[in-house]
C-alpha cells in the first residue's frame, strides 16, 4: 500500500517536470505573442513618426550603413556607404541583394544600431526588413530604406551605424506577395 | 580481508560492503547525508580558493595575477561552484540526515534513487573544474551565461552547460524522494501542521526545484543548440532575442534564490527555540509565510533585468511584486524575534550563527529593497552594491544556517561534542571576516565600481584593499571549522541522546551517534 502510494507521487512530480521542461520551451512563442500585443520589441513594422517635428538644420548626422549575410547564399550591399542628415529630414537609400542560387531564397532581415540607444531615435517608414524578402534564382532587386531621425536624438551622437543581417527563413511567407509589392522590385 | 570482515558482521548490519565500496553502493539515508555534506565542503573550498583569486587580483588598482580572460572564468566557476556545487548540496545533505529522522521514517522513499542522484554530483563538479583545463578555458559569462557572450565562446561553455544538466537532473531526483518521503513516510500521527519547520522547508524548497530545475534545463539547452545545431533562439542575426534568455533564465534564477534560502530559513527555525527554550512563535505564520514566499517568487524575475528596456508598467509592477516579498519575509524574521523574546536564551555556537543569520540576513534583505526600487536599481545594476547585497543572502544567509545547522546536528551524526571554544572562535572570525570583506562592497558599488571587471579606479584602493584582506581571513577562519569537524568525529566528549536541553523533535530520541538504521518501527507520536 505504501509503496503504492509513494508510486503515485513519484510519478505525479515527473509529469511536474516533464510539463515545465516544455514550459521553458513554450516561453518562446509565448514572448513574441506578448511583445506583439504589448508592441515592444517591433521590429518589422514602420514607425509612428511626429508630424510635428521639425527639421533641425544646424545639426548633421553621418548614418553609415553596414550589411551581413547568415548562411544565406545571397549577395548583400548598400548602394551608398553613408549618408550625411539632418534630424528630422526625411532619407531614402537604396540596398541591393542578388541571389547566387538557381533555387528561390527567402531571408529575413534583423537591423541594429551603433550605439544601441539610438534605436529608439532612428525612425523607418519604409523598409525592406518589415517583411520577408522572396529571391527568384539569380535576382537582383534594388530595396529602399526610407527613415528619418528624431530630432529629439542627444546632441552628442555624431555618427550613427545602421547594421542589417539577412539570414534565411524556410518555406513560403503567407506574406509573400504584399512582400514584393512593397519592396517594389 | 574487508570482504571477511563483512561477511562475519553481515549479520548484524544487513549485508552491507565495507570500505569504498560502503560509500559507493550506500542507500542510506545517513550515509548519503554525510557525503552530500562532505562534497558540499569540498566544493566550498574550490569556490572558496577561486575567491580568493578573485579577491588577490583585486587587492591592487591594475592587473597583476590573472588575466582578465582567467578573471572572468573565475567569477563565473566561483559562482556556479558554490550556488550548486556547495550550498544546495549542503542542505541536501541535511535533509537527507535529518527529514527521515524528524518525520519518523527509517529512509527516503527511493534510497537507491537517491544514491544516484548524489553520485552524479561529483561528475557533475568535476566537469565544472575541468573546464579550465580544455581549450579556451572555462566559461567566463559570468554564471548568468547571457547571451550572445554565451553563444560564441569556447567549448568551456559546453562543460558548464552538461555540468548543469547533471546538477540539474540531481536537485530533480533529490527533490521528487524529497516529497514523496515526506507526503508518504511520516510517522502514524506526524500530520502535516505538526512537522518540524526544517521539514516544511524542504517540502515546498523541492516543489520549487521539480518547478524551475527543468526551466533552466531548457534554457541551457536552447543555449547549446544555438551553439552547435543551427538554432536561433537567442541569437538576433538568426531571428532570436537574447533579451528572451534572460526572461527564461530569471524565471528559474528568481525562485532558485529561494530555493537557497528556504532550508536555511528551516534550520534557523529549528536552532532558534533550541536555545530560546521555547516553542516556535508563531508556527502556522511559518509555514504560510514560506508557501507565499515561494510562489511570489515566480512572479519577480523581472526586476533582474531593469535596464533591459522593459515597459515602464512592467518595471512599476515588477517593483512592487519584488517589495511584496519582503511582507512574509518580515513575518519570518518577527516571529523569530518572537521565540526569542522573554525566552531562556543561552548563546552554543548553533545559536551564535543563528543570530548572526537574523541580523545579516535582514541587513541582505534590506539592500535587496533598495534594490528593488526600479530608479535605484538602474544607478546599481552590475555594481559592486549588488556583489554586497547577494552575498548578504547567500554567505551570511545560507552559510551561517549551514554552520548552524552543523553545530546543532553534529553532536548527533558524530556521538561527540564538538570544541565550544573553538566553534565560538570560527562564529566570531567568521563575522567579522565576513563583514570586513562585504560591508565595504556596499560603498563601493554607491560610488560605482562596476562588478565583473578585474581592475577598477583608483578612487577604490582603499576599500578593495580592506574587502581583499577581510576576504582572504574569512577563506582561511573556514579551514578552522574542517578541523572542528574532524576532532569531533575523532572524539571529544560524550553527546547524550539529547545534547541540547531546549531541543525538539524525534531526531533527539534516537541515541548518538545515530545507528545506521533507525525508526524501523514506526514512533508512537502522541
Amino acid at each position: 500500500m505504501a509503496m503504492a502510494d509513494t508510486r503515485k507521487t513519484a510519478l505525479h512530480l515527473v509529469v511536474l517536470v516533464v510539463a515545465m521542461f516544455g514550459f521553458g520551451f513554450l516561453l518562446v512563442p509565448f514572448y513574441s505573442v506578448l511583445c506583439n500585443l504589448t508592441k515592444q520589441n517591433v521590429l518589422d513594422g514602420p514607425d509612428e513618426i511626429r508630424a510635428s517635428s521639425q527639421v533641425d538644420m544646424t545639426r548633421t548626422v553621418t548614418v553609415e550603413f553596414d550589411t551581413n549575410l547568415r548562411r544565406l547564399p545571397w549577395e548583400f550591399r548598400a548602394l551608398q556607404p553613408s549618408v550625411q542628415v539632418h534630424p528630422g529630414q526625411l532619407t531614402q537609400v537604396v540596398f541591393e541583394v542578388s541571389n547566387e542560387k538557381n533555387r528561390a531564397v527567402s531571408g529575413q532581415a534583423i537591423p541594429s544600431y551603433g550605439p544601441a540607444y539610438v534605436g529608439q531615435f532612428f525612425k523607418k517608414v519604409e523598409c525592406f526588413c518589415f517583411s520577408r524578402q522572396t529571391l527568384g534564382p539569380r535576382e537582383t532587386r534594388q530595396m529602399p530604406v526610407v527613415f528619418v531621425l528624431d530630432p529629439a536624438i542627444p546632441k552628442d551622437v555624431k555618427t550613427i551605424t545602421l547594421s542589417y543581417t539577412f539570414f534565411e527563413v524556410e518555406g513560403n511567407d503567407p506574406r509573400q506577395g504584399q512582400s514584393d509589392a512593397r519592396s517594389g522590385a | 580481508m574487508e570482504a571477511v570482515h563483512a561477511g562475519a558482521h553481515g549479520h548484524d548490519h544487513g549485508h552491507h560492503p565495507t570500505g569504498l565500496m560502503r560509500w559507493i553502493t550506500t542507500t542510506n539515508h545517513k550515509d548519503i547525508g554525510t557525503m552530500y555534506l562532505w562534497f558540499s565542503f569540498t566544493m566550498f573550498m574550490v569556490g572558496g580558493a577561486m575567491a580568493m583569486v578573485i579577491r588577490a587580483e583585486l587587492f591592487e588598482p591594475g592587473l597583476q595575477i590573472v588575466s582578465p580572460e582567467f578573471f572572468n572564468q573565475m567569477i563565473t566557476l566561483h559562482a556556479l561552484i558554490m550556488v550548486f556545487g556547495a550550498i544546495m548540496p549542503a542542505f541536501v545533505g541535511f535533509a537527507n540526515w535529518m527529514i527521515p529522522l524528524q518525520i519518523g521514517a527509517s529512509d527516503m522513499a527511493f534510497a537507491r534513487m537517491n544514491n544516484w542522484s548524489f553520485w552524479i554530483l561529483p561528475v557533475a563538479g568535476s566537469m565544472l573544474i575541468l573546464s579550465l583545463f580544455v581549450p579556451g578555458g572555462a566559461a567566463g559569462t559570468g554564471w548568468t551565461m547571457y547571451p550572445p557572450l554565451s553563444i560564441q565562446m569556447g567549448m568551456g561553455m559546453d562543460f558548464a552547460i552538461f555540468g548543469l544538466h547533471l546538477l540539474g537532473m540531481s536537485s530533480i531526483m533529490g527533490s521528487i524522494n524529497i516529497i514523496t518521503t515526506i507526503l508518504n513516510l511520516r510517522a502514524p500521527g506526524m500530520s502535516l501542521m505538526r512537522m518540524p519547520l526544517f521539514c516544511w522547508t524542504w517540502l515546498i524548497t523541492a516543489y520549487l526545484l521539480l518547478a524551475v530545475m527543468p526551466v533552466l534545463a531548457g534554457a541551457i539547452t536552447m543555449l547549446l543548440t544555438d551553439r552547435h545545431f543551427g538554432t536561433s533562439f537567442f541569437n538576433a542575426a538568426g531571428g532570436g532575442d537574447p533579451v528572451m534568455f534572460q526572461h527564461i533564465f530569471w524565471f528559474f534564477g528568481h525562485p532558485e534564490v529561494y530555493i537557497i534560502a528556504l532550508p536555511a530559513f528551516g534550520v534557523i527555525s529549528q536552532v532558534i527555540p533550541a536555545f530560546s527554550r521555547k516553542h516556535i512563535f508563531g508556527y502556522a505564520s511559518m509555514v504560510y509565510a514560506i508557501a507565499a514566499i515561494a510562489l511570489i517568487s515566480f512572479f519577480v524575475w523581472a526586476h533582474h533585468m531593469f535596464t533591459t528596456g522593459i515597459p515602464l508598467t512592467g518595471q512599476l509592477y515588477f517593483m512592487y511584486a519584488t517589495m511584496l516579498i519582503a511582507v512574509p519575509t518580515g513575518v519570518k524574521v518577527f516571529n523569530w524575534t518572537a521565540t526569542m523574546w522573554k525566552g531562556a536564551l543561552s548563546f552554543e555556537t548553533p545559536m551564535l550563527f543563528a543570530i548572526g543569520f537574523l541580523f545579516l540576513f535582514t541587513l541582505g534583505g534590506f539592500s535587496g529593497l533598495v534594490c528593488a526600487i526600479t530608479a535605484i536599481d538602474i544607478q546599481l545594476q552590475d555594481t559592486y552594491y549588488v556583489v554586497a547585497h547577494f552575498h548578504y543572502v547567500m554567505v551570511a544567509g545560507a552559510l551561517f544556517s549551514a554552520y548552524a545547522g552543523a553545530y546543532y546536528w553534529l553532536p548527533k551524526w558524530t556521538g561527540h561534542m564538538y570544541n565550544e571554544t573553538l566553534g565560538k572562535l570560527h562564529f566570531w572570525l567568521t563575522l567579522i571576516f565576513f563583514n570586513m570583506t562585504f560591508f565595504v562592497q556596499h560603498f563601493l558599488g554607491l560610488a560605482g565600481m562596476p562588478r565583473r571587471v578585474p581592475d577598477y579606479a583608483l578612487q577604490f584602493a582603499e576599500f578593495n584593499k580592506i574587502s581583499s584582506i577581510g576576504s582572504f581571513g574569512l577563506g582561511i577562519s573556514q579551514l578552522l571549522f574542517l578541523y572542528i569537524v574532524i576532532k569531533t568525529i575523532k572524539g571529544g566528549p560524550k553527546a547524550g541522546d539529547k545534547p541540547w536541553d531546549g531541543a525538539e523533535g524525534l531526531e533527539w530520541t534516537v541515541p548518538s551517534p545515530a545507528p545506521h538504521h533507525t525508526f524501523e518501527d514506526p514512533p508512537v507520536i502522541k
